[in-house]
């Protein structure tokens, strides 16, 4: 009986790739929403990137809600959005923390430099650990987190105004803050 | 016109495969000498119709057709010949094609160098590999034939993805292919003694010499994978953990356990269903690799472009032939436990050890690899796991295969000596602590940190076991029958280890890595060598414009090297770094350039002083040399009695056993 076990194990294998590829093709991945939506953020503290020693935690932005965009140097549809938060991320009346994910600390501070900074504060996650506890699916993704700390918004991919427009102002009204875009 | 010769050709491959398959298991399971003798012609024959499907599609990229879909999508006016031969393989439906192409090289060189086994056993091999020929031929014919046209044909293709014009990569593919394909022939081997009842494992003796050429090439693979991945990803890194590394090395670690194991049924009988089953997972492994760098069901960096339909198919293909193996091996492995005894100090007991320590780091590195997918099942989310998962574990699940490495070869069959053991444990605890904290000092130039001392100790406990026993095998035996083949392949891939261990280990830990601003003429000082930049000028290559620093190195105000990294711009805009390497046995000196900072000719520079990488790769070379002398061994080509295999005896002490044999498992 035992000479059946690895055939019973590989069957599962092929179970698990059959549900794979079915995923696959009916799930568009950037529209798997994310089970910590309506969750409180996992809790975070992450050094900035600017000074490295001090650090920015989840506790210190309790009291007002923010948009976390999490990037990367290495990261090219990055730098397809970079111009779309340059253009409104003032403009949305919510601090926009950069989330510097999986980078060298060299790599973030000469792309910020050359692609500019649309960011109020940048943090950095060279392991990527805390990113885990967000679920973090690759970069780009953008959260939008409330007073409590609470997940309200996931987006994976890039930015774009059309999002911007249709997904994250209606939210953010609903939050009670004054964005300068018109939707 | 000639285009459409190659799918032709493929077609008529993939019918003369359905032979070669279906006539030679029907032969051998009726007794049939007749359609036995089928194999070979049809082997012939569909090797015939698959290297001409391949030259055409290379005449199709040597000519630049762009009606051909394929051509257009991978290749361009301006792309050098030499690229052109290997953009063959640049993308899908191509490097299936260098896959099947592979294992019709490994079928015919099996069909040539078996005339002396039993016919029926032959047939069996050659069907079973004319079975695995069918379901890839079939896989190109129906969803990725790369001679589909595209009309009209565009004026110009749309180039090689710039990743895969460097050097590496021209070999890199098809070293790999030539190791994951030729685990096929071990599986073969495996499931023909499985057809014809598995009563002896004279079966085991034919397939080692197989299956060690199968763990060169692919040890080879992984090695030029890992060097063109650090020498072209500008990252200096020289294994991520990657699905498609991962999909590489499961069958290595696999492989690995395998050739010991066929060792121990080999000369001792034992161990017979465990390498059936490491013999169909070292494949399957295989198999399962192509299955999830094509089917996208992984994310990864270099992953083939996926198609649902492909990845459909390849997981029907992969239930099958696993699936069957499997069911044939639950209702035919033999069910008695087999071969001479052994106490627990012996060699057989090391083997049994370090064979469960690969298959769990198997297992550990699957899981990892997967846990993605699983994540989606359970409703998790998306979960991506690295380094910090799987380096720890792999560490420690590898310890105890290093700590008994030495004594393997000591150890006697069936019976060690623990006298011997005792002995050479503590000369080589010695030879540790004391030569390998040496090493370790030496290398870090001062007090070594916990890796780079570990790298030492480790390093030196291995150099030590190898060392003793080739002493041992000098004193005690006769010149000239010091070293036969096996065990020299055996002492080469152990101080492959050693010599990895020392690399990995060392350069984790002494690798110094600074990013700076440098305007030309300042300097930045790394490791005791001090890089002056020298500014950026443009150059121009045959399909790409670049960018490239100038960078001389000096020690001590002594010119030590120029170095000329790029940022090359290929057509449509894909910027591709060129990390400029001084590469040295004891360190490697390596610039990338990252961006320019404004005004005054200012960039952002990557250095890396990376002593002892080149180790890293050396480790896994003699490894792989180990796997290809062992080839050598007369023992493997001394005549085996042609007996009906159903007449051959049960048992592993009749098994004929050359003088040679005997010497080499003492």
């Amino acid at each position: 009986m035992k000479l059946y076990v690895p055939l019973a194990i590989f069957l599962a294998l092929v179970g698990l790739f059959g549900f794979g590829l079915w995923w696959n093709s009916t799930h568009i991945p950037t529209l798997v929403p994310s089970p910590l939506i309506g969750k409180p953020a996992p809790d975070w503290k992450l050094p900035l990137l600017y000074h490295p020693r001090q650090s920015l935690d989840k506790a210190q932005m309790l009291g007002r809600p923010y948009i976390l965009n999490v990037f990367a140097s290495w990261c090219f549809a990055c730098a397809d959005e970079h111009p779309v938060l340059m253009a409104y991320g003032r403009d949305l009346d919510v601090p926009l923390i950069g989330y510097d994910y999986k980078d060298k600390r060299g790599d973030a501070l000469a792309w910020l430099a050359k692609h500019g900074d649309p960011y109020t504060q940048v943090v950095a996650d060279e392991s990527g650990r805390t990113a885990i506890n967000f679920g973090v699916y690759g970069a780009p993704e953008t959260y939008l987190i409330d007073a409590r700390g609470i997940i309200l918004w996931k987006h994976i991919g890039p930015l774009t105004p059309h999002v911007i427009r249709e997904d994250l102002l209606p939210r953010l009204l609903k939050l009670g803050v004054h964005p300068k875009v018109t939707t | 016109m000639i285009p459409e010769l190659g799918q032709m050709a493929l077609i008529l491959a993939l019918l003369l495969a359905s032979v070669q398959a279906l006539f030679p298991l029907l032969g051998a399971w009726r007794g049939s000498s007749a359609l036995m003798r089928m194999a070979r012609p049809a082997v012939a024959g569909q090797f015939v119709f698959v290297v001409l499907a391949y030259a055409v599609l290379t005449h199709a990229f040597l000519v630049n057709d762009f009606s051909v879909r394929y051509v257009a999508e991978n290749s361009n006016l301006t792309l050098p010949w030499y690229y052109r031969f290997s953009a063959v393989w640049g993308a899908h439906a191509g490097s299936l094609l260098l896959w099947v192409l592979i294992l019709n090289v490994w079928t015919l060189a099996v069909a040539m160098f078996s005339r002396r086994l039993p016919e029926a056993f032959v047939a069996r091999v050659l069907g079973v590999m004319g079975l695995v020929s069918v379901g890839f031929l079939a896989f190109s014919v129906l969803t990725s034939n790369p001679f589909v046209r595209v009309l009209p044909a565009p004026a110009n293709g749309m180039d090689l993805n710039p990743v895969l014009q460097d050097p590496g990569l021209v070999i890199h593919p098809p070293m790999l292919y030539m190791g994951y394909v030729g685990f096929s022939v071990a599986f073969a081997f495996a499931i023909a003694a499985l057809l014809g009842g598995a009563f002896d494992n004279l079966w085991v003796r034919w397939a080692r010499p197989w299956t060690n050429a199968a763990f060169g090439f692919l040890s080879a693979g992984i090695v030029l994978g890992s060097w063109w991945s650090y020498a072209e990803l500008g990252w200096g890194g020289w294994w991520f953990w990657d699905p498609v590394e991962n999909a590489s090395f499961m069958p290595w670690l696999v492989g690995a356990a395998l050739i010991h194991a066929q060792a121990v049924t080999e000369k001792r009988g034992g161990l017979r269903a465990w390498t059936l089953l490491l013999s169909i997972f070292a494949f399957s492994l295989s198999l399962l690799g192509t299955f999830l760098v094509r089917s996208g069901l992984l994310t990864s960096v270099h992953a083939f472009a996926s198609d649902p339909r492909r990845g459909m198919f390849i997981l029907m293909l992969l239930g099958l032939a696993v699936g069957a193996s499997l069911l044939l091996y639950a209702l035919r492995a033999p069910k008695v436990v087999g071969g001479k005894p052994f106490a627990l100090a012996s060699r057989e007991t090391l083997i049994v050890v370090g064979n469960l320590m690969l298959v769990v780091a198997t297992a550990m590195v699957l899981i990892g690899t997967l846990y993605p997918i699983v994540g989606d099942a359970l409703n998790l989310g998306r979960v991506s796991i690295g380094p910090p998962y799987f380096g720890p574990l792999f560490i420690v699940l590898m310890a105890p295969v290093v700590l008994l490495l030495p004594f393997g070869p000591f150890a006697r069959w069936g019976h060690a000596d623990l006298r011997e053991w005792k002995r050479i444990g503590l000369i080589a605890a010695l030879a540790s602590v004391i030569g390998g904290s040496l090493f370790a000092w030496a290398a870090s130039g001062g007090m070594p940190g916990w890796q780079a001392w570990l790298g030492g100790l480790s390093s030196a406990w291995v150099f030590a076991g190898v060392a003793l026993y080739a002493r041992k095998r000098w004193v005690s035996v006769p010149a000239g029958r010091r070293f036969p083949a096996e065990m020299a392949g055996m002492l080469l891939g152990h101080l492959g280890v050693g010599i990895f261990l020392a690399g990995a280990l060392l350069t984790n830990s002494l690798s110094v890595e600074r990013d700076v601003r440098l305007a030309p003429g300042q300097t930045a000082v790394v490791g005791g060598y001090t890089f002056r930049f020298e500014g950026v000028t443009d150059v121009r290559g045959p399909n790409w414009i670049a960018h490239q620093g100038t960078l001389v190195v000096t020690r001590d105000h002594q010119q030590v090297t120029v170095l000329h990294p790029q940022k090359r711009e290929y057509s449509g805009d894909i910027v591709q770094t060129k990390a400029a390497v001084s590469a040295g046995l004891f360190r490697d000196l390596y610039v990338a350039l990252g961006e320019s900072l404004g005004a005054h000719g200012a960039w952002a520079l990557r250095l890396y002083d990376k002593p002892f990488v080149r180790w890293v790769w050396l480790g896994g070379l003699f490894m792989a040399l180990g796997g290809f002398v062992t080839l050598l061994d007369r023992r493997f080509r001394v005549a085996v009695p042609q007996t009906d295999e159903s007449m051959s005896t049960p048992t592993a002490d009749a098994q004929p056993i050359t003088p040679r044999a005997r010497e080499a498992g003492a």
